[in-house]
């Protein structure tokens, strides 16, 4: 009797797990429905590519909307941001899991749980008071003088040097992912089991190859995995780039200009959106922000599974 | 018995290892254990008498583990392998050692996993790689097997074949003597047959020291038994008299199958 029971409870357990996962999942699917009818009205008038692929954003007198600037500004901030992350963090994971003493490694990862756990409004403030100024003072005004007189063609590249745009966005945004990348790759390189090290001592093998032979071959997954999350992050961070990237949508974005972002134009026009259409093509740069973060979830997803197959496969 | 001239390859004296306060090997003095050139010893004893423990003091495997401490000495052809100024890489170049799981380089092809070792030590002429490998090869009794597949992933492989690859791995470095770390626990019968044939041919070149858990197989495949017991080497000598006339009741009561 005792034994049936057990098993009822297991499956009511069991349905109602299951009732919970899909709820979630219909609460994804939902949520990019209403996105999707939200922005349905701007979809509709400039089609799905005129809208993505449209370069006029102008709520005021052309009332026209395309949101490639956005999206163009996103993939610059993000994977540059990815990109100047990429290293230091690897360092960092590789730095606390295999060389340095106890100590030294327990703080460094309280560091970078810290890091991870800082709003992103504080890195925002430190950004427009403190980064910014500098950033403008210390080294845009410096190298722009420099080019204006030594290589006038860059100029054009390198924009006006007021401090909050595109530069100051991927530097700080490069700040807040790199937690995220070096604890997921710290992980990674955790998860490879010590028999797998030791072999490679027991060749002979020196610190940094055990790390090229046994470790990054099988950390190697999670450790991209670990690169997509900071990227879907990167992608959806609204406050702190909202605050230092200057919020210029015109084309072609330079070094030090300003810039934009989906998330941040979302953030600045939602209030001021009065008419219909405006809001609209708002909800639907909403939309095709919801279809990035997706894609690259699943990605990650799918590293990530195969990672620990091949992990799982040596155990 | 005939007494044959036998000459001390590797020999630990007073050796003690320690887990922080905690003693894994060592009781009573010390381990004072000579490994004679070109023969094979096993280790024998119930588990945690600290086979493992002595094993990975003769090639400072405990280097990497933070809390372990290594009193007394190890000589490699009269060298204490832990004076200072000895490069723990370099011994670990000359002894060798195989694991209790396989642990072949997932992600690298069998040639590859054969090569690294040689790689680590500058080994970059194709020519010569090809050979060392196949020789390697060979002498871990996997050629046969691998050899139209060299270049797929070593994951591939089976339990067995993967353990031969790790000693193929071992071997191609040529090492002068190899530690195995129950090296057939985890394998089917017709595996560890492989590989016990296989031992008794590899000590034309190399000492082996071998822990096993299985005395029928110490008895098969060594010329020299040294038993342990909690922390403690109880006795050591021909595997022939450990087995048939032990001086120690311990000794006796643990091949007779009375504890572990
Ligand atoms: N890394 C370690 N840290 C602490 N104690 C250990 C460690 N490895 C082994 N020991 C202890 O040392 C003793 C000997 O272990 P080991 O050498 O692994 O025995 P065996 O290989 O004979 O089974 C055991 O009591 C075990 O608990
Ligand atoms: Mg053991």
């Amino acid at each position: 009797m005792k034994r049936l029971y057990t098993h009822f409870g297991d499956r009511i357990f069991a349905t109602l797990l299951l009732l919970l996962a899909l709820g979630v999942a219909a609460l994804a699917l939902l949520m990019a429905y209403e996105l999707y009818r939200g922005g349905s009205l701007a979809l509709q008038r400039f089609g799905l590519l005129g809208f993505a692929l449209g370069r006029e954003w102008d709520p005021v007198v052309q009332k026209t909307f395309g949101a490639w600037p956005y999206i163009l500004g996103t993939l610059i901030v993000s994977f540059s941001a990815l990109l100047l992350s990429f290293f230091p963090a690897l360092a960092a994971a590789i730095f606390a899991a295999e060389y340095a003493p106890r100590w030294l490694a327990q703080v460094i990862n309280f560091l970078l749980d810290l890091m991870a756990a800082v709003p992103s409004v504080v890195y925002g403030l430190w950004g427009i008071f403190v980064l910014a100024p500098w950033i403008r003072d210390k080294v845009q005004l410096p190298f722009y003088m420099w080019a204006a007189e030594q290589a006038p063609w860059l100029v054009p590249i390198l924009g006006v040097p007021t401090g909050y745009g595109l530069m100051t966005a991927v530097l700080i945004l490069a700040s807040m992912i790199i937690p995220y990348t070096a604890a997921l790759a710290r992980d990674a390189i955790a998860l490879v089991p010590k028999e797998h090290r030791e072999a490679a001592y027991a060749l002979g093998a020196t610190r940094w190859e055990v790390m090229r032979l046994a470790i990054l071959p099988l950390a190697r997954g999670g450790i991209i995995a670990g690169t997509f999350l900071a990227l879907a992050r990167a992608v959806g961070e609204t406050m702190a780039v909202t605050m230092v990237i200057g919020n210029s949508h015109k084309l072609p974005y330079t070094l030090f200009g300003g810039a934009a972002t989906m998330p941040s134009v979302i953030a600045n026009e939602f209030t001021e959106a009065v008419e219909d259409l405006h809001l609209s093509a708002l909800i639907a740069v909403g939309f095709l922000l919801f279809l990035v973060s997706m894609a690259v979830n699943f990605t990650a997803a799918y590293v990530l599974r195969r990672q620990e197959r091949l992990v799982k496969g040596v155990l | 018995m005939v007494k044959e001239a036998v000459d001390v390859h590797m020999e630990s004296k007073n050796l003690v290892v320690r887990y922080g306060s905690r003693v894994g090997v060592g009781v009573g003095g010390g381990v004072n254990l000579p490994l004679y050139r070109h023969k094979v010893t096993a280790l024998i004893g119930p588990s945690g008498c600290g086979k493992t423990t002595f094993l990975r003091a003769l090639n400072r495997m405990h280097d990497l583990t933070p809390i372990a401490r290594v009193e007394g000495e190890v000589l490699l052809d009269g060298e204490n392998i832990y004076a200072s100024g000895v490069d723990p890489v370099l011994v670990r170049r000359r002894v060798g050692m195989v694991f209790q799981k396989p642990t072949a380089f997932p992600t690298m092809s069998i040639y590859d996993n054969v090569a690294a070792g040689l790689k680590l030590v500058g080994i970059r002429d194709k020519r010569r790689l090809d050979e060392a490998v196949e020789r390697a090869l060979r002498g871990a009794a996997l050629w046969d097997e691998v050899k139209d597949r060299l270049r797929t992933p070593a994951s591939g492989l089976s339990g067995g074949q993967q353990q031969r690859l790790t000693i193929a791995r071992a071997l191609a470095v040529e090492p002068e003597v190899l530690l195995m770390d129950e090296p057939t626990a985890s394998l089917d019968p017709i595996s560890t047959q492989a590989i016990e044939d296989l031992l008794l041919s590899l000590k034309e070149q190399v000492t082996i020291v071998i822990v096993t858990h299985n005395m029928q197989q110490a008895a098969r495949v060594s010329d020299y038994t040294a038993f342990f017991l909690n922390g403690e080497m109880v006795e050591f000598g021909p595997t022939e008299t450990i087995f048939t006339r032990p001086k120690d009741l311990r000794t006796e009561a643990y091949i007779t199958g009375r504890f572990g």
